[in-house]
């Protein structure tokens, strides 16, 4: 069984890819909050990736990602029509969502891809979501317009101040924290720093403090313990007892150095995949 | 007995013949090579055929060992297969794998009294050499029925009667290969990319080789049982779905796949892993041709290995094999209470894997960059006997030691993972977290619906999950097909 890829969009050339892939069965399970587990080839290493929309009608799941290593690099060289060789989920608990009033839903980088799901959850489920994004500047925005289709407010943020507030996401979210004393939740996804932020902000705001944490796996159903972190001084796995956790109760340097683990064999495998890139291509 | 059978029973066990240890540690090669004709024909020759043979009371799956031991001695190769097939899906893995020491051998008369008799006989050894050499016999015209019961021609395929296994591993494939054999189409649902589980994920190259395993897959293929990678029960298909699509019964073989960790400090440092984690990402991953295949694996001179099973010497013998200087198994008890599979145990120490007894993980050490530095061990020493049976480790006041080390590899055993255990209402549990599943039919709380292999009895062995996995095939083929096997 392979995974079609039925559209390839390039978010932001070179970086940012979104693919919508028909997988029938994972689209008819998947929840906000979910992640997938992909392969890009016989020889490849799963990687973990989380959904940023599914369509259970048409049977597809869209992810998006970010070129980080030698497998998304890979993985971007996928067009249209080819086939993924395994394409695993839906995996993961999904966010618990209920009716609770207003949440702000904070992405940042890629992040903003997941984190649209489950704001797309939420205002499913009748809550006001007020989203804030943020990037360097407004050519690497995601999902802005996606959002505003069910978000009455999307806050921005760009580090050059090319659109939205000049200063990062979290500046904006304790200015919303500050005018607005009725938030129930806020949910944050993107990078390591981002999310450790954005709970320091909430903190004493006393708001629940939702993040999703993107450990490195290899089996995603509990087999290995490679995605272990520390949340409330004990150990849980990421891909059976999260993604999702309290951000207040995880340890974010562990999660940090644990996601560097590899980083010596992730460059050489990088570097190796380059070589045969530009010896494809004749250089 | 004959004066003739009685001299040959006195011989010593047949060897097996094996690559060189310090040859094999530079290779991901099986270590066991396997008898040669000859070598096969004179063990069986010390079989003396017992009139009532008690090596079967030691096997699982209550193999005819007495049948196809007599059948290669009269050189009816496919003869011996066939009495083999009969019991038992999958000879070539559990000649490799069985801890026959404690089964079969371990009760064959021979073993008795090892001085005067040359010790039992090498059955797995046997069974291995059979289900090898039928294999390697086969003719590429020859059916897929032939290698999966012995027979040239299977029953007529009854595509109406569906049945789902949920985990592609030895119980699971078991189920498939015995209904498919009898001509119910079988799709097995596995969670990983690969059909084995343990047998891909968790068993080294070195031990069993992945064509072995390949080549069972492929037979069952080929008797149209369908394989369905990627598909987590209880996530991308439940129990309740699968009846919903037409199955007529259900097989859960998922495994006990969650790994325990010691809960010392420090455990979460870079370079502490999961002997799952450690093993998968060689086995499965192939991580020991990394970087042409994609999946890390991470690099030590100084290795400790905690627990003293067949999974630790499984890693241990994996750390030698992808280049560290020192590996040592670190065991609370002594070597005499590991439970290891005796010849995994000597193929160890023979390969330089250092025991390192009456040590208990304390903590695990390390750097301001959380590197593990080392381990340190409480020291102990055996006091009385526990419910296990076994001396109880008590700790010796004040005796600590580091041992340095870069790596460390805890396989100190399994839970049950959850994940389609919570996703089926209904399915009753036992207080470990297990299945509760009839004993002789592995019929779960829920009708048609059957269960079998670690997932009930917790970490055991592959033939016992097979020994499982036969007992509900039986089962379900007596109601699909009405008829009593």
């Amino acid at each position: 069984m392979s995974y079609r890829i039925l559209e390839k969009k390039v978010l932001i050339p070179g970086q940012t890819t979104l693919l919508v892939v028909d997988a029938p069965h994972v689209a008819k399970h998947a929840k906000p909050g979910n992640f997938v587990i992909l392969r890009t080839s016989d020889k490849g290493e799963r990687i973990p990736l989380t959904i940023a929309d599914c369509d259970p009608e048409a049977g597809t799941v869209s992810i998006v990602f970010l070129v980080v290593g030698k497998s998304t690099a890979e993985l971007n060289t996928f067009e249209e029509g080819m086939s993924l060789p395994d394409f695993c989920g839906p995996l993961g608990k999904p966010t618990h969502i209920e009716k609770q009033g207003t949440v702000i839903c904070v992405g940042g980088g890629t992040g903003v891809a997941a984190m649209h799901h489950i704001a797309k959850g939420h205002a499913a489920m009748g809550n006001q979501v007020v989203a804030i994004i943020g990037a360097r500047n407004k050519d690497l925005l995601l999902f802005c317009s996606e959002l505003g289709s069910f978000c009455p407010e999307v806050l921005v943020a760009t580090d050059d101040g090319s659109v939205g507030h000049k200063g990062f996401v979290t500046e904006v979210l304790k200015q919303r924290l500050d005018e607005d004393k009725n938030i129930s939740e806020v949910v944050a996804i993107g990078p390591v720093p981002m999310m450790e932020a954005v709970a320091k902000v909430t903190k004493p705001y006393g708001v629940k403090t939702t993040v999703s944490l993107n450990a490195i796996m290899v089996d995603g159903i509990g087999m290995c313990g490679a995605c272990r972190c520390t949340v409330g001084g004990e150990t849980k796995f990421a891909c059976v007892d999260g993604p999702e956790f309290d951000g207040h109760t995880v340890d974010f340097a562990e999660l940090r150095m644990r996601l560097g683990q590899f980083r010596p064999q992730e460059q050489e495998s990088m570097a190796l995949f380059q070589h045969k890139c530009k010896c494809a291509e004749g250089k | 007995m004959s004066e003739s059978s009685l001299k040959a029973a006195k011989r010593p066990r047949t060897d097996m013949p094996t690559q060189p240890p310090m040859e094999r540690i530079r290779n991901y090669l099986e270590v066991a090579l396997g008898y040669t004709e000859a070598d096969a024909m004179a063990e069986a020759g010390r079989c003396i055929q017992c009139k009532k043979p008690l090596c079967r009371k030691g096997c699982p799956v209550e193999i005819d060992i007495k049948g196809f031991i007599g059948q290669l001695q009269k050189g009816d190769l496919p003869g011996a297969y066939k009495v083999l097939r009969d019991y038992n899906s999958l000879p070539a893995v559990c000649g490799r794998v069985c801890p026959q020491e404690t089964q079969c051998e371990g009760e064959c008369i021979l073993g008795k009294n090892p001085e005067k008799t040359g010790g039992p006989v090498a059955i797995g050894r046997l069974e291995r050499y059979v289900a090898d050499t039928f294999a390697a016999r086969l003719a590429a015209g020859d059916s897929a029925c032939i290698q999966l019961t012995g027979e040239a021609a299977c029953r007529m395929e009854r595509p109406e009667l569906r049945v789902a296994c949920i985990g592609g591993g030895p119980a699971s494939l078991t189920v498939a290969g015995y209904l498919a054999a009898l001509g119910i189409k079988v799709t097995v649902y596995e969670a990983l990319h690969e059909v084995g589980g343990v047998l891909v994920y968790g068993i080294p190259e070195f031990r069993l080789p992945k064509d072995i395993v390949r080549r069972e897959i492929d037979a069952m293929k080929a008797l149209g049982v369908e394989f369905k990678t990627n598909w987590v029960g209880g996530k991308a298909i439940t129990v309740q779905e699968l009846f919903e699509e037409g199955y007529k019964a259900v097989f859960i073989g998922v495994g006990a796949g969650l790994p325990q960790f010691l809960k010392v400090p420090g455990e979460n440092s870079i370079g502490v892993f999961s002997a799952n984690e450690y093993l998968t990402r060689v086995n499965l991953g192939r991580a020991y041709d990394f970087p042409n295949h994609d999946t890390p694996i991470f690099k030590a001179d100084n290795v400790a290995v905690i627990g003293a099973g067949n999974v630790a010497m499984d890693a241990a013998r994996t750390a030698l094999r992808l280049g560290a200087k020192t590996v040592s198994i670190v065991y609370r008890r002594t070597k005499d209470e590991m439970p290891a599979r005796h010849e995994e145990l000597e193929h160890a120490i023979e390969e330089g894997v250092v025991l390192r007894c009456l040590c208990g993980p304390m903590e695990c050490l390390a750097d301001e960059n959380k590197r593990l530095t080392g381990l340190k061990v409480q020291k102990m020493c055996l006091g009385e006997p526990d419910a296990s049976g076994r001396r109880r480790p008590v700790a010796i006041e004040g005796e600590t030691e580091v041992i340095p080390v870069e790596l460390a590899v805890i396989a100190v055993g399994t839970r049950p993972n959850p994940i389609l255990l919570e996703a089926t209402k209904g399915l009753k549990l036992n207080k470990w977290g297990y299945i509760e599943a009839d004993a002789e039919t592995g019929e779960t709380s829920i009708h048609n619906v059957f269960a079998g292999g670690d997932i009930v009895t917790g970490a055991a062995t592959v033939i016992s999950a097979m020994g499982a996995g036969r007992k509900s095939a039986k089962e379900i083929a007596k109601r699909l097909l009405g008829m009593d096997l």
